[in-house]
């Protein structure tokens, strides 16, 4: 019998990082010796607007996309994005948050408001939500960039994957010039 | 070696592997990196070409040469090709010769979500089509198999989901391919005449025959039984749905998904007690199962629209509702795709906004200009048709439709397909001003070079098109060259061509933002000085994402020195996101828009 498959869903806002976020996640899969399948968005469909990521895994591995009300965890590097996709957050499911607010347009020019209590909505809505000031993190590192791989380590600690594959992978990914402070950014997730 | 690849990339090496070393292409989402990546290998020739008829022309080229050769588009690319790809299904090839088809179920980057397994059964040829990245390294080498054993050219269909999913994938070594690169002589083969063609049409018939043979037997038809009281055909990504939807039904898993092996499919209902279709979009295998005699469900059950997945084919097929929770009770503001800061389309857009014109409009970023605040683009049908309809339109409108209408068209669309239809504004004499949005590269699809870049494909340089030039050779009397960044500037030119009888040719330049940010150029982001902004909201009205409303809170209304009394907040600008472009400076009537510090 084939192992259960596990999901999980990264949401973010074009730019943010989220294709390489589910890219290096996926690298460190195989690298487990895992088979995984993930699936993302390109074109039109990027342009500064919603970016989703399945990643599932497991001994095999048939579709990129999982159902409605099957993903393990959801890992939001937006907090408004968050809200979009709960409904794929399967009974029991965790949510990870990027304390962030990114404005749509229509938020933007005044027409509509960006809810005031994500955070609550969500916390209302699943049993496990973590919040992580990610991109400030990000920020006092000196790389705004670096707030997927803080995440990352983030969710590593709901993976059963060593840490030395993960850094494995890391240091696979990076340019040797920024492969230190990854790695730095990656325990600083990991270990908060 | 075992590595994460997506279909499109899983395409390129397999074609790399198998010793295909020819590909022409047009950039399209979502097929453009399977070109880009081949490009990369050593020893093969791929390039872009200006549209999908000319690839299809180039390959079939390069296939009649001895070549294995590939081209590879978008499936509404596939109409473009389509007048070569009809006939040249007759002529059949001398080396190689596979069309990679990639479809867009749920249009994530389309204009239609048209199902193009139907031009295969159409124009006669067979296709093939892969469930994930490692089915798709090796049917690309299958496809060129079935073209050179059979003499035809092969389709290999991609769907948006296997392009851009990745998966593992157990790369190889490269094989020589064998081709034999000579020029052979047979005019009975190659020359449609009708004479001629007749004869070929009997050979593509019986050739069909043969296939249909042959999918009996091909290894990647293949039925995989298990419990017998369901029993699926699928093929693709359907199939990978239905896979893990029904975990223990029976399936017969096509790989060929023209010619069916009708054979297999009476054999496989034989033995399941229930038979279901699970495809995506047309009835297409539905139908021909159905006219087989056998009872099948499919898309009684089943949506036509948009792509599945195995939440999607489980509900549907066991008609038991998901275990989905709603989402939270909230507004959620839409988060659609919009032109980056910096683009400059939206000074172009922001002034044709604002005259009273119908603005055709065609495929590629500019087209995002349809939406609020700047709504200046009214249509968008396919690429090259913006300049046709308005000429279209202004005949039709006469008197009344001078100075009215105006046909917009990106550089590469342009190229693709704008230059015949530009020329017949000229030959037929039309009212209309034609903008090309020149940003220097087809941005859409990621930064492809085309013939007015004077790059290729790998970087190399190349003779470069002058589009003003061309629009004076084809006989535009008015050929006006503007910066859109330029407001000033473009509101006066568009305003004085708009007034011009006979068709206008503007020529708007400046290179794509991201474009900028890729060759590093330097930024220098603005500000809104708070203490100067009256909170009017006219730089809001370009739609910028770097540029936001800040509504006073309670403090804030309370404390804040407001210039006016009906003042509700000011607008700030993200310098994060700002890349300086000045438009909001230049529609600022109060100068609060400098340089950040």
């Amino acid at each position: 019998m084939e192992s259960k498959v596990r999901s999980i869903l990264i949401a973010g806002v074009g730019g943010q990082g989220v294709l390489k976020a589910s890219d290096i996640l996926s690298a460190v899969i195989i690298e487990a010796g895992m088979d995984v399948k993930k699936s993302e968005v390109h074109g039109m469909a990027q342009r500064g607007g919603c970016v989703t990521s399945h990643v599932r895994y497991g001994s095999r591995v048939y579709s990129p996309l999982a159902r409605k009300g099957d993903v393990d965890l959801i890992l939001s590097f937006e907090k408004l994005e968050t809200l979009r996709y709960l409904d794929y957050l399967k009974e029991g499911g965790r949510v990870i948050i990027n304390d962030l607010e990114v404005y749509p347009p229509s938020v933007n020019m005044g027409e509509a408001e960006y809810p005031p209590n994500v955070i609550d909505l969500v916390a209302d809505h699943v049993d496990t939500v973590e919040v992580i000031d990610a991109s400030e993190k990000a920020a006092r590192l000196g790389d705004p960039r670096m707030v997927n791989t803080i995440l990352l380590g983030v969710l590593s600690r709901h993976m059963d994957i060593d840490t030395a594959v993960w850094e494995k992978v890391l240091r696979k990914t990076f340019p040797p010039k920024v492969v230190g402070k990854n790695i730095e950014a990656f325990h600083l997730g990991r270990k908060d | 070696m075992k590595v994460l690849m997506s279909g499109n990339e899983a395409i390129a090496r397999g074609a790399y592997e198998c010793g295909v070393t020819f590909a022409a292409a047009y950039p399209g989402t979502p097929s453009t990196e399977i070109t880009e990546e081949f490009s990369k290998y050593e020893g093969v020739y791929a390039e872009w070409s200006p549209n999908e008829k000319v690839a299809l022309e180039v390959a079939i080229g390069a296939s009649l040469a001895g070549a294995n050769a590939m081209a590879v588009m978008k499936h509404v690319g596939v109409n473009v090709a389509a007048d070569p790809l009809f006939t040249v299904s007759y002529t059949g090839t001398n080396g190689g010769l596979v069309i990679v088809t990639a479809d867009d179920p749920s249009l994530h980057s389309s204009q239609n979500e048209q199902d193009n397994r139907n031009y295969a059964k159409f124009a006669k040829i067979p296709m093939i089509e892969p469930s994930d990245s490692a089915e798709a390294k090796d049917f690309i080498r299958i496809a060129f198999e079935i073209a050179r054993k059979f003499d035809t050219p092969v389709f290999l269909r991609t769907t948006t989901r296997l392009s851009h999913s990745k998966s593992v994938v157990e790369t190889g070594e490269p094989k020589p391919s064998g081709a034999v690169l000579e020029i052979r002589h047979d005019p009975r083969k190659y020359v449609m005449v009708p004479a001629n063609a007749r004869l070929r049409r009997l050979a593509v018939e019986e050739r069909m025959k043969k296939l249909a043979e042959f999918a009996e037997t091909f290894p990647e038809n293949r039925i995989e039984m298990n419990d017998p009281s369901m029993g699926i055909v699928a093929a693709g990504m359907a199939y990978s749905y239905a896979r893990e939807a029904f975990p223990e039904a029976s399936f017969l898993k096509l790989g060929m998904v023209h010619p069916i092996p009708a054979g297999m499919i009476r054999a496989f209902a034989a033995r399941v007690d229930r038979l279901y279709v699970v495809e995506e979009l047309d009835p297409f295998l539905e139908e021909q199962i159905r006219a087989l005699g056998l009872p099948v469900a499919g898309k009684e059950h089943l949506p036509f629209t948009n792509e599945f997945d195995p939440g999607i084919v489980e509900t549907a097929l066991s008609g038991k509702a998901a275990n989905v929770k709603a989402l939270p009770q909230v507004t959620i503001p839409p988060r659609p795709p919009n032109l980056c800061p910096g683009c400059p389309h939206r000074g172009l857009f922001y002034v044709l906004g604002k005259t009273k014109t119908f603005v055709a409009g065609d495929i590629g970023c500019y087209t995002l200009s349809f939406m609020k605040p700047l709504a200046g683009l009214h249509s968008c049908i396919c690429m090259g048709a913006s300049v046709g309809m308005a000429h279209g339109m202004s005949k039709a409108l006469g008197e009344g439709g001078h100075g009215k209408v105006v046909g917009v068209i990106g550089d590469s669309t342009f190229i693709h397909s704008g230059i015949t239809s530009l020329l017949n504004t000229v030959y037929n004499q039309s009212d209309v001003v034609i903008v090309i949005c020149d940003n220097r590269t087809t941005a859409m699809t990621g930064m492809q070079q085309h013939p007015a870049t004077g790059y290729t494909l790998q970087g190399a340089r190349t003779r470069q098109l002058d589009i003003p030039s061309l629009g004076t050779v084809l006989g535009i009397e008015n050929v006006r060259v503007i910066n859109p960044l330029d407001l000033k500037e473009t509101r006066e030119v568009i305003k004085e061509e708009l007034e011009r009888k006979g068709p206008s040719l503007v020529v708007a330049q400046s290179p794509c933002a991201l474009l900028l940010k890729k060759k590093g150029g330097e930024e220098k982001p603005l500000r809104i000085d708070p203490d100067v902004c009256t909170g009017c909201k006219v730089c809001l009205g370009l739609g910028c994402p770097a540029i936001s409303w800040r509504k006073f809170d309670a403090e804030t209304e309370k404390t804040f020195k407001k210039k006016t009394k009906k003042q509700e907040g000011i607008a700030v600008i993200d310098r994060d996101l700002c890349n300086g472009c000045t438009l909001c400076s230049q529609v600022c009537k109060f100068k609060a828009v400098e340089e950040a510090k």
